[in-house]
């Protein structure tokens, strides 16, 4: 057993209300600069769909995600070693830029500068790249939102697997949900495995995979291997780029900026231990349906004592012990069973989860026939499918995504008989298999929703700290000119480009430190 | 004035080149990691680029280690191994003149791409362009120089001729120039031209030649695990 820790995160799609404040802090903050304005770490996407990148979960298409051989090993589903190689020259696994989107702006300066004409002048949009003018912008982040576009597009999401998809596509059937996707810091990511260069690294101490932006060399294997497609080559750098999962704040202790920002606050952070001996056994289980079960069962539990010591030995603060006691993702994810991993069957053990949404029950419960099912309705009546959900978050597997919306009605039922009607609702926690103590917990945790419930982050270790004596006179990350900057006009190395002026009218270079 | 000209481009130009190939890769990569990178413009326009990378990254990696074993075994190696020195012409003709081709229709397809692509021209530098220039330019001047190799292929002379130059070169022989003396000017061109693409080789993007990732057959299991030393974990 060798026990490391890692910041896990969870979603409460039962309460995200798809505003995209996401979005668009961690936009401002983190990618919004040449070469990435098509890239974004943290997107929402509104299912049924087929998302952004298009089709980005039909892993016949990009080849994403692992798969196991007949031997019982796992490797890429790209290939293994040999097969990624030749595959440098040309990337066929690859997604082109047009399947996420063109990056735009408009003529802004149009408006101002328009003669004078009979109709108002208009901005239209322009290309961030070629900065030639787009007729028709084809595709965005979340160019399905609201259940944008036709059924008959939108429904090639492979979550319709096993379902009769043509019943969804009329109007009183019809369903949706959002999904906030970021990268997922798996326990067994793909991107790692398949980049040539070893750039890409998973941190021990806090589970955060990072793009080492020195040692990569654009070879691109990253952007096929990953099955979220949560990996974005920076067109102008030549590297590739991810979600840091904020790990500046992480290690100060504060949440990441999506979290932070989330009006429905529906995220949370928390500390999961696991055990890093067994992440290639839980991956390579056979049948997918036992890959949530085998991720279940890695994650370890921080009051056993025999865990407590075990991890003391290697080497993991106190602080983080205490902190993954109290963490709400643990709870969520292995005590009430809400949580689920996106996606399993790409058998990367992603670590960001998801809560299921509820959803409204079909007009014949509506009408009245509720009651008669009891305090909890029928899940298998819910609006969106249980298959839907099951294909997202457990490979196809319903009992537990059941069983978890179940709880989440227990606890509305529990809850509103309690401060309705003054009541204490026992059968339906029976019904669920949940104590009082646990409803109230996961009421306290899941409705509430405090800030402190919602983040227990314990800051980064003295011990596990870089000397920051030794980086005294250092400044930081730049884009590749050091401190130095040179003092010429030339830049004798780095990308010295000829940037027209129609190219959103930015003739400015990003350099930071200068 | 001749002489001398001719001693500073065939006898002084390739240490000049060599150096600056050196010292320069060093620099940059000791320097400025951030900008070493092959600058893939695959995620801007897949169309041209399968067939055109594949082709000119197999022909000219091809070409190069035909150049690099041709040019430097020395011809007592090969006699003793009974291959005359017209048998190695036209092997070289034979295979230089194949994968030149290969090279020749991926480069001119990538060459094509970067120009005509609006979106590939536009995010282009100009050593991105300046670079694809010079290779198709050598290429040519390559596949142009065929024919006469053709012509002397008896004897070899040639070849054995250019390839004396170039290990005396690499063997540091003040008389190294002589040997490129009295070639066509298209032998002369093609190796002034080379010498070039060495010297300006760390300037461009060619740089991720050195970084070719074959060690990562011999990467131990799939996963990387970092300690906050930098150490690798697991």
């Amino acid at each position: 057993m060798k026990i490391r820790a890692q910041i896990g995160k969870v979603l409460n799609l039962d309460k995200c209300i798809g505003c995209h404040t996401c979005s668009v802090t961690c936009k401002n903050v983190w990618t919004s600069r040449e070469g990435m304005e098509y890239a974004w770490f943290n997107n929402v996407e509104t299912k049924p769909g087929v998302g952004y990148p298009k089709e980005w979960e039909n892993q016949e298409v990009w080849n994403g995600g692992w798969v196991r051989k007949k031997n019982g090993r796992i490797a890429p589903k790209m290939g293994g070693k040999l097969r990624i190689l030749a595959k440098i020259f040309a990337n066929p696994d690859m997604p082109q830029i047009d399947d996420y989107y063109e990056p735009f702006t408009f003529d802004y300066e149009h408006l101002h500068n328009a003669p004078e004409s009979e109709t108002p002048p208009t901005a239209r949009p322009r290309s961030l790249i070629s900065g030639e003018r787009m007729e028709k912008i084809e595709w965005g982040p979340n160019w399905e939102e609201i259940l944008g576009g036709e059924f008959s597009k939108r429904s090639r999401d492979v979550n319709f697997e096993a379902i009769e998809k043509e019943v969804y596509g009329q109007f009183e059937n019809t369903f949706m949900m959002y999904l906030p996707r970021l990268c997922e810091h798996c326990l067994n990511p793909t991107c790692v495995a398949a980049c040539p260069s070893g750039a890409i690294y998973k941190r021990e101490e806090d589970g955060i995979v990072l793009i080492d932006q020195d040692k990569c060399r654009g070879w691109r294997m990253c952007v096929s291997g990953c099955p979220y497609k949560k990996i974005y080559y920076n067109w102008r750098s030549g590297k590739s780029e991810k979600c840091i999962f904020c790990y500046p704040r992480i290690e100060a202790g504060q949440p990441t900026v999506c979290s932070e920002t989330c009006v429905g606050r529906i995220r949370y952070l928390g500390v999961l231990l696991y055990d890093a001996d067994r992440i290639e056994s839980a991956a390579a289980v056979e049948d997918p349906k036992d890959l949530y079960q085998a991720q279940l069962d890695i994650f370890l539990d921080p009051f056993d004592t025999e865990v407590i010591r075990q991890a003391r030995a290697d080497g993991v603060p106190q602080s983080w012990l205490d902190a993954a006691q109290r963490s709400p993702v643990y709870r969520m994810a292995m005590d009430w069973k809400v949580a689920f991993p996106l996606h399993p069957e790409y058998r990367t053990l992603p670590m960001v989860w998801y809560v299921p949404p509820l959803s409204p029950i079909q007009s014949a419960a509506e009408a009245g026939a509720l009651g008669s099912h009891g305090l909890i309705p029928d899940v298998s009546q819910l609006r969106i499918p249980l298959r839907y959900l099951a294909n997202l978050l457990t490979a196809g597997d319903e009992a537990p995504v059941k069983l978890a919306l179940e709880r989440m009605l227990a606890m509305r039922a529990y809850m509103r008989a309690r401060h309705v009607e003054d009541r204490r609702e026992l059968e339906v926690l029976d019904r669920v298999g949940l104590t009082e103590a646990a409803i109230e917990d996961m009421y306290q945790t899941m409705a509430i929703a405090n800030y402190e419930d919602r983040f227990v982050i314990p800051t980064s270790h003295r011990e596990y700290a870089e000397e920051a004596f030794d980086l005294r006179g250092e400044c930081g990350f730049s884009f590749g000119d050091g401190c130095s900057g040179g003092g010429g006009k030339i830049d004798l190395f780095s990308h010295e480009v000829r940037v027209g002026p129609s190219a959103g009218g930015r003739s400015d270079r990003v350099v930071p430190g200068q | 004035m001749a002489d001398w000209f001719h001693i500073l481009v065939f006898g002084y130009y390739p240490y000049l080149a060599a150096t600056v190939f050196l010292a320069g890769s060093l620099i940059r990569f000791d320097r400025e990691q951030y900008t070493w990178r092959s600058g893939s413009s695959q995620l801007l326009r897949r169309h041209q680029l399968i067939w055109g990378s594949v082709l000119f990254h197999v022909g000219i990696l091809l070409l190069f280690f035909g150049h690099f074993v041709g040019l430097l075994t020395p011809k007592e190696i090969y006699h003793a191994f009974g291959m005359g020195s017209g048998t190695k012409q036209v092997l070289a003709i034979v295979a230089g003149g194949l994968f030149g081709v290969v090279c020749f229709v991926g480069l001119t397809m990538l060459l094509h791409r970067r120009l005509f692509d609006p979106r590939i021209r536009a995010t282009s530098s100009v050593m991105d362009i300046a670079i694809l220039v010079l290779l198709w330019l050598q290429l040519v001047l390559g596949l142009a120089s065929l024919p006469l190799s053709w012509a002397h292929r008896e004897g070899g002379e040639i070849m054995v001729q250019l390839s004396l130059w170039a290990q005396k070169i690499v063997t540091f022989q003040s008389d190294a120039a002589d040997y490129a003396m009295g070639v066509h000017w298209i032998y002369q061109v093609h190796i002034v031209l080379g010498l070039t693409i060495f010297l300006v080789f760390p300037f461009s993007r060619l740089v991720h030649v050195w970084s070719a990732p074959v060690g990562y057959l011999g990467r131990r299991g799939y996963q990387v695990v970092r300690t906050r030393e930098g150490r690798r974990a697991a």
